[in-house]
This record gives C-alpha cells, structure tokens and sequence, in this order.
C-alpha cells in the first residue's frame, strides 16, 4: 500500500499565543509541534504498512520550520516527505491548501491519503474532504479502524453519541483519522539517525502557484474571546482554596 | 427577489436531529438582520420531518428526494445537494456542524468551487457586512470571518451556538415542495454499513449530578486514582476529556465532549482540562462549572462559574480532606 500522510504543525498546546498588530493572526514567534490527529494518521499508515509492505510519504506546507514534522515523521518510520516550503502557506485557507497537495502530488498514485480529522489551530475539520473531491476520490471521515479487503478497505466511522458503522470503499481513498485509533510510537534513536538520510523534497510556491487561487475566505479579525460569564476566582494556599470550595459546594451549591 | 438563506436541517435514520432547530434559530436571527427570506430543506427521510419543520417560521420547506439518499453517503448528499442549489441559487447555506455534516459539506462546497465557513458560534452583520464569529486554536482565541467569493456562501454553527428552544413557530404552516433530484448510478462510491453502539455503554454519565472530570493535567494514569478519591468522596461519577480516554487510563465510556458523552450536571468539577471546544460541547450546560487548571489562560475559564489557578496536585488532596469532614458532620 502506497500511502500518503498531510501533516500540519500547529502552536504547541500551551504556548502562549499573541497577536499580530494587524489583529489578523498571531505572531510567528511561538513554540509549533505536529497537528495530534495528524500523528494519529501517520501512526495508521505506519502500522498499515507494516501489514502490507508499500510506502509511506508524508506531506506538509508552511515556513522553514514546518520541516520539523516532516523530520519527525521520518525519525518514526516514514519513507520520503514533501515540504511545500513558503510562508505564504500559513495564510492559505483549506480550500487552496487542499488544490496545493493536489498539485504537488499529481504526478503519484496513492492507494491512501491520511490527514488527521481536524487541526488545532483552524479547526476546520475540511482540508482532507476537500482534497478527495479535488481528486475525484471517495472519502470517509473520523476513522478509528482500517482494514484491507479484496476491493478495496472497509472502514469504522465514529459517528456521535457512541455510536459507529463500518463503511466499505474501493480506493483510491482519503480517509480523516479520529485521535486515539491507535497507540502512538516514539521515534527511535536509530530512527532518528536513519532519517537524516531519507529524501525530503522541497516544493516552491512557484511550482504549485497556477494550483492556487484566491482565498474565498477572509478572517476580518482575530482576538481574546469576550467573556459571556462571570467567573469567581478562588486563589490562596491549597488548604485555604479546599475549604472555600467546600463551603461554596456545601452552601450555594448544595451539592454536599 | 430578495436574497435566500437555506437552512438544511440534517435527518438520521428517518428522524430531525434536535440540533436543526438551533440551526432554524440561527437563520431566523439572520433573516432579520439582513431582511434575506429564510428557507429550510430537508435531505431524504421521511415526508414527515419537511412537515414538522413547516411549522417554524420559514418561508418554505423543500423535501429533496431520491432512492439514492437513502443510507446516507457523502457521494449521494452532495450530488443531490449540488443539483439543487445549482438550481436555487441560495445566498447563504446553514447546517449544524455534525459529523454527518462534517462528511459532506466540505465536498459538496468544492464541487460548486465554493467555501464553507465551519464550526461557527456567531455572526456579525455591521453596515452591511456579514461575518461568521468561530473558536480559533481551541478556543484559546476567536475570529470573524468573512466571505470574499460568490455565493453561495456556506456555514455550519456549533452544537448550542443558538437555542433550539427560540426557532419561532409560524401562524400558518410553510409550504412543503418536493424536489426530486437525479443521482447517476455510480456516483455513490462508498457501501455502509448498519450503523450500532459498541457493547452497551456501562456508565451513563448523563444521570450524574457530579462529576469530576480529568484532562491532560492529570499527567499521568496513576494520577487518575486521587481524582477518583475526590469523585468517591462527593458522590459523583468520574469522567475525563478525550486524551485521557484515547491513552486508555480511563475506558471510552467516560469520556465527556462531541465523540463521548454530552452531560449537564449540578456539579462539573473539571481537573486540569484546557476547554478545547470539542470538550466544552459535552459539558457547557452544567449548571455549575469549578475548574481547576494552573495555566490562567486555559479556555476552560471562559466558561467556568469557580476558577481555581493553581496546581492540582496540592489542591486536590486537600479537597478530598475536606469534602469528607464536611459529609461527616452532615
């Protein structure tokens, strides 16, 4: 199975984030680590290759320092990456990201197309199903198991509440991968080493440019979100917050 | 003519999810704002659910129908959905940001060269101007965002973004018109299958009056026993966001947000959990939040009713202590 991973380097969970002075994005300076559904999409690939030999490639766009998931990826197993390198791409909504991989990859055949189901910095949850219809193949989101069948995969959606259903799809596919479908690995020290060596490709904006249109969508304005409740703080040394705690539970809250 | 909203009201297995209404909610406050007519379309189901949505304050409902959306597909939803707004020409599109969805709509919006505006809880509409208000970085910050292509322009807003309770009903019932749509044999690539429950869940969290809920800032599995004490001793049940539930310290079925359960107790009392949206979805209806995180900043404070800020590994223990002087002395 020949499979591809899109990865995407987010701010890392608990950096501190500002704004720039335009108020339209926050500003570069700030620590990044990989998208955590997107590792849980590498990891599937990974172990799908285990079961049936192929190859993994892993793909990301964004400045210089978005290599270091790439770099990661390889450390963990995975065969070559493409880094569609500029910092234009951070600006790109999901609509161009999307016809950008298309265009980068047009010239592979993948059996597979991972992306995580959703990113922590957008959130749009729609890079990966835009890229399936972009390459007029079928897609299945929120996966939480794959398995290889004589036509093609069957898959297990999560759907809400609980509940769940396996879907069969010929591939070509591109599936979103739900967190937590597996067990993350660590990279290895000789992994690490080994990765050095394995070929990361960069793509220009200018290769990919005529793929690329106009944003259709604008953010007018990032900000702090306006708080829509009243908060008490309680502060003070640990015992002294127990006991205000209590008495708030025991008498406004009546729930001892 | 004036301009249309078109609310798509999502129908599973034959029946309105409730979300819809709050998606009705939103179109209304929209259609009064811009002076745009408001619409509602169903996708497949039974002609029953076009009927009941006939009864809010739309001004027409259309039933779209063919043999081909029926089980769901992201293939069938979005070739139907594409031949029918191709056709309307809507202004702005609303859908409640499910999973269903989620499936489909970035699809559907592609074909049509289009784009969708997702996970909104907003909207703005300052002279002249629309803009969508959604969570950016989990919550941590939030943007309006703005159309800059041509309609139709979609959107889909999260679950309790707008009160399905406000939808206003209408005098007279809507007009209900069928649209059948073509779906070529071969476009619906994907086969699925019977949709079920993994072996019956064990915990119904949604019957709890309390509960102490565990995130990332529990750090490690042995940690979840203390928070365990703390649930043991207020009589409530424990729960956890969904990384501690994917790490397997705690089983699936306690798992609180969007993928677990959605829950409204007397008490949430929330240990080193950060707020990331698909959390607070689960649990934003508790009639009294307390959360206790070390970062000031965590957008669990947003919504909180009690912030502690500090470490919850010296303010638990403690807490313990005294929720069990307090139950003995009562």
């Amino acid at each position: 199975m020949k499979i591809l991973v899109c990865l995407k380097q987010v701010p890392q969970k608990d950096a501190p984030l500002k704004l720039n002075d335009a108020g339209t994005w926050i500003r570069e300076d700030t620590s990044y680590e990989v998208n955590e559904p997107d590792a849980y999409a590498l990891e599937e690939a990974l172990r799908q290759r285990e079961k049936h030999k192929g190859e993994v490639v892993v793909i990301t766009s964004g400045p210089a320092r978005a290599q270091q998931v790439l770099r990661e990826a390889l450390a963990k197993g995975a065969d070559r990456a493409l880094h569609l390198e500029d910092d234009k791409f951070v600006g790109l909504d999901a609509f161009n990201t999307a016809k950008a991989f298309a265009a980068a990859i047009k010239d592979e055949k993948f059996d597979l197309i991972l992306t995580g189901l959703q990113s922590d910095d957008y959130g749009y949850a729609q890079t990966g199903v835009i890229l399936a219809e972009l390459m007029g193949l079928p897609h299945a989101t929120i996966i939480m198991q794959i398995e290889k069948t004589d036509s093609g995969i069957r898959v297990k959606r999560e759907l809400e509440a609980g509940f769940f259903q396996f879907v069969d799809i010929p591939t070509p596919a591109v599936l979103t991968i739900q967190s937590g479908i597996n067990k993350l690995r660590y990279a290895t020290l000789i992994g690490i080493k080994q990765a050095k060596n394995k070929p990361l490709k960069k793509v220009t904006l200018a290769e990919i440019q005529s793929a690329v249109g106009d944003n259709l969508q604008k953010i007018e304005r990032l900000y702090v979100p306006q708080k829509t409740k009243k908060t008490e703080v309680i502060e003070g040394p640990a015992a002294e917050v127990a006991k205000k705690l209590v008495d708030k539970l025991r008498n406004e809250l009546r729930v001892l | 003519m004036p301009d249309t909203i078109l609310v798509i009201v999502e129908q599973r297995e034959g029946k309105l999810n409730r979300v819809s209404w709050e998606t009705i909610t939103a179109g209304q406050a929209i259609a009064a704002a811009t002076g745009w007519t408001l619409e509602a379309a169903v996708v497949g189901g039974p002609a029953s659910i076009a009927a009941e949505v006939a009864g809010k304050k739309v001004a027409k409902v259309y039933a779209i129908e063919s043999p081909k959306l029926e089980p769901y597909t992201p293939d069938a939803f979005a070739a139907g959905l594409k031949q029918f707004l191709a056709a309307k020409q809507p202004k702005l599109v609303l859908m409640p940001h499910t999973y269903q969805v989620r499936d489909f709509i970035p699809k559907l919006a592609t074909a049509m060269g289009r784009t969708v505006i997702s996970d909104c809880i907003g909207f703005k509409h300052e002279s002249g101007k629309l803009a969508f208000t959604r969570q950016m970085f989990q919550g941590k910050l939030a943007a309006d965002v703005s159309f800059t292509g041509d309609a139709p322009w979609f959107a889909t807003f999260q679950n309790g973004a707008f009160r399905g309770d406000k939808a206003e009903d209408s005098a007279a019932a809507a007009p209900v018109e069928t649209v059948n749509v073509e779906i070529a044999d071969g476009v619906v690539r994907n086969k699925p299958q019977e949709v079920f429950k993994e072996a019956k869940q064990a915990v119904d969290l949604t019957q709890a009056e309390i509960i102490v809920s565990v995130g990332r800032g529990i750090k490690e599995q042995k940690n979840i026993d203390m928070a365990k004490q703390l649930a043991d001793a207020l009589g409530g049940e424990l729960a956890a966001s969904r990384p501690i539930c994917d790490s397997g310290w705690l089983p699936m079925d306690r798992q609180v947000g969007s993928s677990g359960q959605t829950v409204a107790p007397k008490l949430y009392l929330a240990l080193g959990i950060s707020g990331a949206i698909q959390h607070i979805v689960g649990m934003k209806g508790s009639k009294a939040i307390i959360a206790v995180n070390k970062d000031s900043e965590a957008p669990i404070f947003e919504i909180a009713d009690v912030a502690v800020v500090g470490n919850l590994f010296d303010i638990v223990p403690p807490l313990i202590e005294e929720v069990k002087k307090a139950k003995a002395a009562s």
